[in-house]
C-alpha cells in the first residue's frame, strides 16, 4: 500500500525533471533571498540560470556544519520572519546550537514523508504509535507525531525514559509500534526481562522504527527476536526534515530516499567527488522543496551507499544502505581507520557477549575494548571466561586490522543510557 | 556429598571483593572459606557459607553476577598423604579437575579440600570407590 503512489513511484526520468526544476527554483531563492548563499554561490563562479540539470549540483558549494553554526540563527532563513511557524534546533557535541525554521508547508510536507514512511511500512489508521523520541527543540518526535496523526494513527506522545510509564501506556493503549532509539530498545527489553514480561505475549507489539543513532543489523535481529515485531531502519537529520528523510519498507532491505524532496549525493570526504551507486562515502543532501531554510550540498557527515538496483516494492525512490559510521565518529589507531560500527557487528555476533561495549582509546596505538558477558553464560569457570575473551580479541582483530585488549566487565556494569549511548571514551592526550 | 559453592565474577575493579563482601556481611551470612581465581584482567572467587541460595539470590539483588555449582569437599586429616590419595583416585578415573582448594577446620585438627570435577557424579563415584569420606553439607557449615 502507498500513501502517495503516484509520487512514490514516479518513473525515473520523470523524477529527474522533477529535481531539475526544483533545484532551479531553490537556487534562485537563495541567490535571491539569502546573501550568505548569493556570495557562496557567486565565489563559485555559478550564477542561478547555469543550473540546466540535477547534475550541474557539481557547479554549488556545499553547506557545512559550521556554516549553519555561523549563521545561527537567522542567516540562512530565506522567507519572511513572517512566515516562519517553528524552529528546532539540533545542539552539536561542540555546544551552539544549529538552528533549522519551518513555514507551514515546510511541516506539512514533512508530515506527508512520514506519511509516506509509515504507510510503506504497514502503518494503518486502527493502529497505536507510542513515540518514545524527545519532544523539545529536537525533531525526532515532533515529526513523526505529524506524519502519524495524518495516516490517522493513534499517537501516544510519551517521550522517552520513565520505564514503568513507558511499559504501562504500552500495556493500557495497546501499542503497536514504538519509535525510538535502538539503545533505548535495548535497554527496555533488559527492563522486560527483569520484570518478567514477554512482549510477544504481554504486549500488541508489531512494529518499531528505529533512528538517531547508528546501529548494527546484529542489534534489528535481536531487537526484533526479543520484541516480536518488525524493526524499520529509519534515517533522517533536522537539517534536511529530522525523520522521514529516507526510511526501509517491508523488504527491510535498504531505506528508500525521497528523491523529489531532497537531492541525494555521495562523494568521497576527501576529494568531495561524487562517489558511483554501491561505494560508501559521505551522504550529502539538498533540500528541494523547503522554503524556510532551503539548504544545499549539505555535509551530513554521515557515511552510507546506494544500494544499486529497483526494489521489489515498486518504489522507484533509490535506497541508501543503513549509516555504516560518521565521518566525525572514525577514531584511528595504529594508523588504522575504526568505526565504532565495526566493533559493534562483531560483539553483537558472539554468544556469551551482552549489548553494551564501551571502546577506550588510551593512546595513538592502544585500545581497550570493555565488553559485558552475559549472565546466564558466567559458570563459574575461568578457562570458559580467557577462552571468550581470546576468542572476541581475535574476531575484533580480524575485522578492524589492530589487536585491541579486550576487558571483561559485569553484565550491567557499562554505560547503558536512556538516550544516545556514549560508546567511544577517548583518554588521549594529543 | 555434593555440596555447593557460589562462584562470584570479579572485574578488575578497585575494591570490588570489598563490595561483595560487604554484601555478605550486611546480611549477616557468614563465610566459612573463600577462594579466588584471577587472571590478569578478572578474577572469580569462590564461597563456602552456610546458606548458599540465600546468600546467591543477596548478591544477584545487588547486581553482584553470580553463579551456584556443585562441588566435593572432602576432610583430609593429618596424615601423611592424605590428599594424595584423592587425587590418585580422581585421576584413576580419569577425571579432570577443575580446580580445587583446601580451608582449615577450626574445631579439629582437620583441613578440608574441596574439589570440582568437570563431572561431579563420577567424581564422587571414584572417591566412593577409593574409600576416601566426604563431607556432607550440613557438616561442612559446623565445623
Ligand atoms: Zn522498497
Amino acid at each position: 500500500m502507498f500513501w502517495q503512489q503516484d509520487l512514490e513511484t514516479i518513473d525515473r526520468k520523470r523524477l529527474e525533471e522533477v529535481q531539475t526544476g526544483r533545484l532551479q527554483d531553490t537556487v534562485q531563492r537563495i541567490w535571491d533571498n539569502v546573501p550568505f548563499y548569493r556570495d557562496r554561490i557567486n565565489s563559485a563562479g555559478t550564477k542561478p540560470e547555469d543550473i540546466k540539470s540535477v547534475s550541474d549540483i557539481k557547479k554549488l558549494p556545499f553547506t557545512s556544519r559550521e556554516d549553519l553554526l555561523k549563521n545561527y540563527p537567522f542567516g540562512l532563513v530565506a522567507v519572511p520572519r513572517e512566515s516562519i511557524v517553528r524552529v528546532h534546533t539540533s545542539s552539536g557535541t561542540t555546544g551552539k546550537p544549529k538552528a533549522i525554521f519551518f513555514t507551514k508547508n515546510d511541516i506539512d510536507r514533512g508530515a506527508e514523508l512520514i506519511s509516506r514512511c509509515l504507510v510503506m511500512t504497514g502503518m494503518r489508521k486502527n493502529d497505536v504509535l507510542q513515540n518514545m523520541m524527545t519532544y523539545g527543540l529536537f525533531t525526532g518526535a515532533l515529526v513523526m507525531h505529524y506524519g502519524a496523526e495524518k495516516v490517522g494513527v493513534l499517537v501516544v506522545p510519551s517521550g522517552p525514559g520513565n520505564t514503568d510509564r513507558q511499559i504501562a501506556l504500552m500495556q493500557d493503549f495497546k501499542t503497536t509500534a514504538i519509535h525510538i532509539t535502538p539503545s533505548y530498545a535495548l535497554y527496555l527489553s533488559n527492563v522486560f526481562i527483569r520484570k518478567g514480561i514477554d512482549p510477544r505475549k504481554d504486549l500488541n507489539l508489531k512494529r518499531a522504527y528505529l533512528g538517531a543513532e547508528p546501529y548494527s543489523e546484529e542489534t534489528r535481529k535481536k531487537i526484533e527476536e526479543f520484541f516480536g515485531i518488525d524493526v524499520f531502519n529509519s534515517y533522517g537529520l533536522s537539517e534536511m526534515n529530522g525523520p522521514g528523510v529516507a526510511f526501509e519498507c517491508q523488504e527491510k532491505n535498504g531505506m528508500h530516499l525521497w528523491e523529489d524532496n531532497f537531492l541525494l549525493e555521495i562523494i568521497d570526504p576527501a576529494t568531495g567527488e561524487q562517489v558511483s551507486d554501491g561505494e560508501r562515502g559521505e551522504m550529502v543532501l539538498t533540500s528541494l522543496c523547503r522554503e524556510g531554510m532551503p539548504i544545499i550540498r549539505y555535509r551530513t557527515r554521515d557515511l552510507a551507499s546506494v544500494m544499486p538496483g529497483k526494489c521489489p516494492c515498486g518504489r522507484t525512490h533509490r535506497r541508501i544502505t543503513r549509516i555504516t559510521g560518521r565521518t566525525d565518529d572514525m577514531f584511528i589507531v595504529k594508523g588504522v581507520n575504526i568505526f565504532p560500527q565495526q566493533i559493534e557487528n562483531v560483539l553483537m555476533g558472539i554468544k556469551g557477549v551482552a549489548q553494551n561495549y564501551l571502546i577506550v582509546l588510551e593512546s595513538l596505538d592502544h585500545m581497550t575494548v570493555q565488553v559485558e558477558i552475559e549472565k546466564e553464560l558466567f559458570d563459574g569457570n575461568v578457562t570458559h571466561l580467557v577462552n571468550l575473551q581470546n576468542a572476541i580479541t581475535e574476531k575484533l582483530k580480524n575485522e578492524i586490522l589492530v589487536k585491541p585488549k579486550v576487558e571483561l566487565h559485569e553484565p550491567g556494569s557499562l554505560p547503558a543510557s536512556e538516550g544516545k549511548a556514549q560508546r567511544v571514551i577517548d583518554n588521549r592526550t594529543l | 556429598m555434593k555440596l555447593k559453592q557460589i562462584s562470584v565474577f570479579l572485574e578488575n575493579k578497585k575494591g570490588h571483593l570489598l563490595e561483595v563482601l560487604n554484601v555478605l556481611s550486611k546480611a549477616k551470612i557468614n563465610i566459612r572459606a573463600l577462594s579466588i581465581a584471577d587472571t590478569s584482567d578478572f578474577g572469580i572467587l569462590r564461597l563456602i557459607l552456610p546458606d548458599p541460595d540465600k546468600a546467591a539470590k543477596i548478591l544477584s539483588q545487588n547486581k553482584i553476577t553470580v553463579k551456584e555449582t556443585e562441588v566435593i569437599a572432602v576432610g583430609v586429616s593429618d596424615k601423611p598423604g592424605g590428599l594424595a590419595e584423592a587425587l590418585q583416585a580422581l585421576n584413576s578415573a580419569n577425571l579432570n579437575l577443575e580446580y580445587m582448594y583446601a580451608f582449615v577446620a577450626k574445631s579439629k585438627e582437620k583441613a578440608v579440600v574441596v574439589f570440582r570435577t568437570e563431572n561431579i557424579n563420577a567424581g564422587i563415584k571414584a572417591l566412593k570407590k577409593a574409600g576416601i569420606p566426604m563431607l556432607k553439607a550440613e557438616e561442612i557449615y559446623r565445623i
